[in-house]
């Protein structure tokens, strides 16, 4: 089943396409990793197709609703804005929001998905802390937990594992993983190419606002797309503990 | 809940206070009785068109002040932002400056509030102009001071080239804000567009509550930025708008108000929009009462007393906030 499906997809900066022409699909099942390097589109990409920006060409998100959309796809993004001091489990209740009708209190679905993102995220031991007072790596887990609370067939995250520790780093991804073999679909930006390989069922890889590849993540962790992309060689090893890609040297 | 229990029989004890204080001498009982009794004896008619058109005022205004504050900083995630900063109690004033000036008030005296009104309204239509139809919180406060800045400007003017000297009296005390020799009239022009206010803010709770994650989380969770920034406005402007017709200008109720409760709700912004309410009443309710109790002789002005009292609370919260930093 298709969750996300983009059709030429462009955002423009004034005259220059940020994203450009991106057609896409995404189905059920799948764990996307979206790669590439600073300004390659990444954020701009995701922003469009979730229609938090003016965009060309077609987004299958933004033809619902606001409140079906909610529904339907959850969004984390980059800037970890947590406003104020509230607690953790209150923060990740927030996600229930697009769930609950108008000034409702939370209902036993409700506080089942609260409960189940706690788990996920490994975040019991936080529930009443002032989530503001949290590390930023913690609040970030937090985060995470509370798109996981929207319970969405489809979790659109921008850097979620960036500046975690790598227990909680490979703990987040081996979520996500998890998460797509459940039947969800989930599409995350990433800079480690490392777990990106190890961790992704599909890799999405842009450069200058264009897809460059995009296909299973030895296909698309070649020699000559990462040298083109991101002017570095890496080593691909294929091992007794899963596929391993280590990024080596920068190029010329 | 506890909260809302004390904070309820708070502004009710309050209440009581309000209407048994001031320069008739009556009993509690007696004068309560009076409330109720249609005999036209003197302490009836004070008790029925001036102390309980009072209270009621200020329950109103502390209410919507309290509320609106708390809408404010929930919508800009600052807990600095204050009704006014949207540049409504400015234009109002403006409005109610230039009735004064004009001698409008001679001759029918609600023109003062209905002119304030309309100052109120015309910078509503000015800053959505200004802020335009969608846009992050930045533009909002941008067009906000401008207005502000403005109308104060175009106050000063009015002040500067009045050529009556108790006009300009006269105005200078109309903006200290107080809640005197109000009547009736004052609640039945207001309260419509309080309870527009109130009921625009209190649908703005859940859409204050996702903006805790940033506008583009609250937007992905379904919340439509633009329509939740129209309600705030919009909503902000009536309490703010109406309450600075019927008072003058009363400060810092807004600012300290939510800034004292957050606290107690557990910084959640629709819960700190009822809890700021209540607050507030009680807030502009204990003031009013003051204003009667310490200086009865000489008309001590509720605004005066507002910031008197706000400023230095608002310096304990610094210190708090300096300690927690710390």
């Amino acid at each position: 089943m298709t969750l996300l499906a983009l059709d030429r997809l462009t955002v423009r900066r004034g005259d220059c396409p940020v994203v450009d022409a991106v057609t896409v699909s995404v189905a059920a099942g799948e764990c996307v990793g979206l790669i590439g390097p600073n300004g390659a589109g990444k954020t701009t990409l995701l922003r469009g197709a979730l229609g938090l920006l003016p965009h060309q060409g077609q987004s299958s998100l933004t033809s619902m609703p606001g409140a079906q959309r909610a529904r339907h796809a959850a969004w984390m993004p980059q800037s970890r804005e947590i406003a104020w001091p509230v607690t953790v489990e209150t923060l990740i209740a927030l996600g229930r929001i697009p769930h609950l009708p108008r000034g409702a209190k939370p209902r036993p679905d409700d506080q089942r998905a609260i409960e189940a993102a706690i788990a996920r995220m490994g975040l019991e031991a936080f529930r009443h802390r002032t989530a503001t007072q949290l590390s930023g790596g913690e609040q970030a887990r937090v985060l995470i937990a509370r798109a996981l609370a929207q319970d969405t067939p489809l979790l659109l995250a921008d850097e979620p594992i960036a500046g975690l520790d790598p227990a909680s780093q490979i703990a987040t991804m081996q979520v996500f993983g998890r998460l797509a073999r459940e039947g969800h679909a989930v599409i995350v930006s990433l800079h480690d190419l490392g777990l990106a390989a190890r961790h992704c069922t599909r890799l999405l890889m842009m450069s200058a606002g264009r897809l460059i590849a995009d296909g299973a993540p030895r296909d698309v962790l070649t020699p000559d797309h990462i040298a083109q992309v991101f002017g570095i060689t890496g080593f691909w090893a294929d091992t007794d503990h899963g596929p391993v890609f280590q990024p080596l040297e920068v190029t010329g | 809940m506890k909260l809302a229990a004390l904070l309820v029989a708070l502004c009710a004890a309050l209440f009581v206070v309000s209407l048994t204080s001031g320069q008739v001498n009556a009993s509690v009982g007696e004068s309560l009785v009076a409330l109720w009794r249609d005999d036209g004896l003197p302490l009836s008619v004070v008790m029925q068109e001036i102390r309980l058109p009072r209270a009621l005022l200020a329950v109103m205004i502390g209410a919507s002040l309290g509320m609106a504050g708390a809408a404010m900083q929930g919508f800009l995630r600052n807990p600095l932002a204050e009704p006014g900063l949207i540049g409504v109690s400015g234009s109002a004033a403006l409005g109610a400056v230039l009735a004064i000036q004009t001698g409008l008030t001679l001759f029918f005296p609600l023109a003062l509030p209905l002119a304030a009104l309309s100052g109120a309204v015309l910078a509503v239509v000015l800053i959505l102009l200004l802020a335009g139809p969608r846009g992050a919180s930045i533009t909002l406060i941008l067009a906000g001071i401008a207005i502000s800045a403005l109308a104060g400007a175009l106050t000063s003017l009015v002040l500067n080239l009045s050529p009556n000297p108790f006009a300009a009296a006269d105005i200078v005390f109309w903006m200290m804000g107080s809640l005197a020799d109000r009547s009736f009239d004052h609640v039945w022009l207001a309260l419509p567009f309080m309870m527009l206010g109130w009921a625009l803010l209190a649908l703005s709770a859940r859409g204050l509550d996702a903006l805790t994650l940033g506008e583009d989380a609250a937007q992905a969770m379904g919340i439509n930025l633009a329509r939740l920034r129209l309600m705030l406005v919009i909503g902000t402007a009536s309490c703010v708008g109406a309450a600075t017709a019927v008072a003058g200008a009363v400060g810092f109720v807004g600012l300290v108000v939510p800034h004292l409760l957050r606290g107690f709700v557990g910084a959640r912004p629709s819960s700190l929009l009822w809890a700021s309410a209540l607050g507030g009443a009680a807030m502009v309710l204990a003031a009013d009462i003051a204003v009667r109790e310490i200086l009865p002789q000489r008309d001590l002005k509720l605004g005066v007393l507002m910031a008197l009292v706000g400023a230095p609370l608002f310096l304990h919260l610094i210190f708090k906030t300096r300690k927690e930093m710390a």
